[in-house]
């Protein structure tokens, strides 16, 4: 699903301090505890209904993807790659909705480049990896696919603070 | 080793966590499991590393962050894992990675840089490139998130 820019802006520039503030701790310091929500209104000062009503407009607009873990997949066993196509201009839509039609399939940005479509496949096994490609190729007219699986990882760093 | 109760509960946990009063108790009913009996697993996910934060995933273009490059590099080889340190070390870097070349392909290095316009992600760029010594990059911007 691609989500127009100048939307998002839009939302952040709606954000409240207090907003900013409740992001801050549910991707930081989310408790984990039996009633997580009226703790985070405690922190915050307002109820648990409100920090549920916040969240939940943050959720529909789309500035928060999910709640929830994010995992490391390797640990977990997964094989996961960065991969990218050369997609004709006209057959972008296209391509890209074959390509987001696995599950696998979990991010996908059109870049500029003659490399313009990246995206980034998660799969049980290098075999179930090689099948979800072998199956893109099949139904386009995508031939070639670099496939770049991190051979060495620096740095992931997934918190945004808000301050 | 993850059994099949553990599968069943990073599936829930991947769906997203319930807006309700008490979350862990309704997906632990999904679950057959208790609460606190969901709620220590999952402490012990974090302190095994399988989740790497738990909370929520935030879309970063939107809180700001307005230009997304992808900054590939070619490094020499033998000194990829020495520069990809130093990359990592910057504040405006988000994630760091070495990759596999390819014919048409030569960059091995791969930083996410944010930055609040195209021109402060060109400028982080030129910055890494003197202090990292590696003058062959391209800034690769996102334009449309696809999915």
């Amino acid at each position: 699903m691609s989500v127009p820019r100048e939307k998002g802006l839009l939302d952040f520039m709606k954000l409240d301090s207090l907003d900013r503030k409740l992001l801050n701790i549910i991707q930081a310091n989310f408790p984990l505890v039996p009633e997580p929500y009226q703790e985070i209104g405690e922190a915050l000062g307002i109820t648990e209904d409100e920090v549920i009503d916040r969240i939940r407009i943050m959720l529909d607009n789309g500035l928060i993807r999910r709640l929830g873990g994010i995992f490391d997949s390797r640990k977990l066993g997964y094989q996961g790659a960065l991969c990218a196509v050369k997609a004709d201009r006209d057959s972008i839509d296209q391509v890209a909705a074959l390509i987001n039609s696995f599950p696998g399939v979990t991010h996908n940005y059109l870049r500029e480049h003659a490399y313009n479509v990246w995206f980034t496949v998660l799969a049980q096994s290098e075999e179930k990896m090689e099948n979800i490609l072998s199956e893109i190729r099949k139904h386009s007219a995508i031939q070639e696919i670099i496939v770049l699986p991190a051979e060495n990882v620096f740095k992931i760093r997934v918190n945004f603070d808000l301050q | 080793m993850l059994t099949e109760q553990d599968k069943q509960i990073i599936r829930e946990l991947q769906n997203g966590l319930p807006l309700v009063s008490r979350p862990f108790m309704a997906m632990a009913a999904k679950l057959n499991m208790t609460e606190e009996g969901l709620i220590e697993r999952i402490r012990y996910f974090i302190a095994n590393g399988q989740i790497r934060r738990f909370g929520a995933a935030v879309r970063h273009q939107d809180l700001g962050y307005l230009a997304n490059a992808m900054v590939v590099w070619d490094a020499p080889s033998e000194k990829a894992a020495e520069i990809g340190v130093i990359m990592a070390g910057f504040e405006e870097v988000t994630h760091c990675y070495q990759r596999p070349r390819y014919p048409d392909w030569p960059y091995n290095l791969f930083t996410m840089v944010h930055g609040r316009s195209r021109e402060e992600c060109v400028r982080t760029a030129e910055k890494i490139s003197l202090a990292t010594g590696v003058k062959e990059y391209r800034l690769l911007f996102s334009t449309v998130e696809l999915k």
